[in-house]
């Protein structure tokens, strides 16, 4: 690495959102272990709020530009940070969104300033913090190389399905520093998670449904149609040679987990791929022990797995 | 145009098998079709056009426009393309019979996704609010 982002996330705001406090807890704890043991120092957002995630953003938009702006705020105003992460897709995205419209919409700066004002708290101004995720956390903040003098138990013998989900780099216009060459993230063949677990000595499969729907949305309308898309995905995984899908989405986590007990119970279809998250495939690499990155706190059991490749 | 349950059906094991290139043409032609469900659904006439040389493509971009979710299967609809390029191109490649299984499983993919919209939106035959208690007197 030779800019200036090593440095500048040595320490970073983090923002867990609601997901990491519950079924995605496992990459709460991960995320936060893998961090000490890369020497990357994370310091909670004070206070934060609710993203706005899908519900508010569907009833107005604005307020859920407002929501994200103010765990912004929080952590620029609150806490001097120059830069939050966010490990959570949902979150994640909707901070970047709350980014772009405020530069870019006049409506939503007047919005964001007269609740602000309400709400007793300064104002977020677009450009005064920088939104990344914790897969730029890592490849920026420690790279391949720093990553790969760090590993104590190699992931060889994994074969690794990344699995992105489709709201880490849609819509592209929100994500302004992707796409830029080499070294940056492709919207389209997103590889930050592919590079950092090849670091850590994982083989990365070839896989069509990287970035391909999960149902989510139509977790609670259809579950179905949700099991058929998350089978779909797991079938996919199993073809390409995976053993292990690795997930940077707790939404995504959660959904593959629950739909892959659901579509043996539902569709009498059984699929033995594994699912973790590459927080928890990092940390097992780092030498940490399954139960410190959270394993067991998985739906889905993958110790067999780890046991099989010496990494419990 | 065949209906998204003979599509279903099909790709639940009745593709064309006589030859690979076949194959693939058949599955391309799955996904054209799935869009253009979509894209009737909403009052549109599928397009003719080619985007980056295939039409399944251009279908994606007249399905997207007004529509920015859709896009969650922009990449799924490149893939079966890049698949349908890679049977056609090496038809007796050693793993033709492995690109032609994903290719499924990425057709799969598409009819899936579009199926939910479309219910999502309560288009087509379909109204996701309701669809437990039809099921239901149905049964």
């Amino acid at each position: 690495m030779t800019d200036n982002r090593t440095d500048k996330y040595k320490k970073v705001a983090y923002y867990p959102g609601c997901a990491l406090e519950g079924t995605g807890h496992a990459y709460n704890r991960s995320t936060k272990e893998v961090g000490k043991a890369l020497g990357l120092e994370l310091e909670d957002v004070k206070n934060w709020n609710c993203c706005g995630a899908m519900e508010v953003k569907n009833i107005d938009p604005k307020v859920q530009t407002y929501l994200s702006s103010r765990v912004m705020s929080q952590a620029v105003n609150e806490m001097g940070h120059s830069v939050v992460m966010a490990p959570c897709n949902g979150c994640y995205h909707n901070l970047k969104k709350a980014e772009y419209d405020l530069k870019n919409d006049e409506t939503s700066r007047q919005v964001v300033d007269r609740i602000s004002s309400k709400a007793g708290h300064k104002t977020y101004h677009a450009g005064e913090i920088e939104t990344i995720h914790a897969l730029d956390w890592i490849k920026h903040g420690i790279g391949e190389e720093g990553l790969k003098s760090r590993v104590k138990k190699s992931l060889k013998g994994m074969k690794v399905a990344n699995y992105y989900g489709c709201m880490y780099t849609r819509p592209r216009h929100i994500f302004p520093e992707k796409d830029q060459g080499a070294g940056s993230e492709s919207t389209s063949r997103p590889h930050f998670m592919d590079d950092l677990l090849a670091a850590a000595g994982a083989a990365n499969v070839d896989f069509p449904l990287k970035t391909a729907c999960c149902g989510g949305a139509h977790t609670l309308s259809d579950s179905d149609m949700s099991t058929k898309l998350v089978l779909n995905i797991l079938k996919a995984a199993e073809a390409s040679g995976a053993n292990v899908i690795a997930t940077e989405c707790p939404t995504c986590h959660s959904g593959l987990e629950m739909h892959q007990i659901r579509a043996e119970k539902k569709f009498g279809v059984k699929t033995n791929v594994k699912i973790l998250y590459f927080t928890q495939l990092l940390g097992l690499a780092l030498g940490l022990t399954p139960k410190k990155v959270g394993v067991h706190e998985n739906m889905s059991d993958s110790f067999g797995l780890l046991e099989q490749q010496g990494l419990a | 145009m065949r209906s998204l349950a003979t599509i279903g059906e099909l790709l639940e094991g009745g593709i064309d098998t006589a030859t690979p290139a076949a194959t693939a043409r058949d599955l391309l032609t799955i996904g054209e079709e799935v869009l253009e469900h979509w894209l009737q659904a909403r009052g549109l006439k599928p397009t003719a056009s080619k985007a980056e040389g295939f039409r399944l493509l251009g279908l994606h971009r007249q399905g997207a426009r007004g529509d920015p979710s859709f896009n969650a299967c922009r990449e799924t609809c490149r893939e079966l393309v890049y698949h349908y390029n890679l049977v056609t191109m090496e038809p007796g490649d050693s793993a033709t019979a492995q690109r032609l299984a994903m290719m499924q499983l990425v057709a799969s993919h598409i009819y899936y996704f579009v199926s939910g919209k479309m219910q999502s939106a309560q288009l087509g035959e379909f109204c996701c609010s309701s669809r437990d208690l039809r099921l239901k007197q149905a049964s």
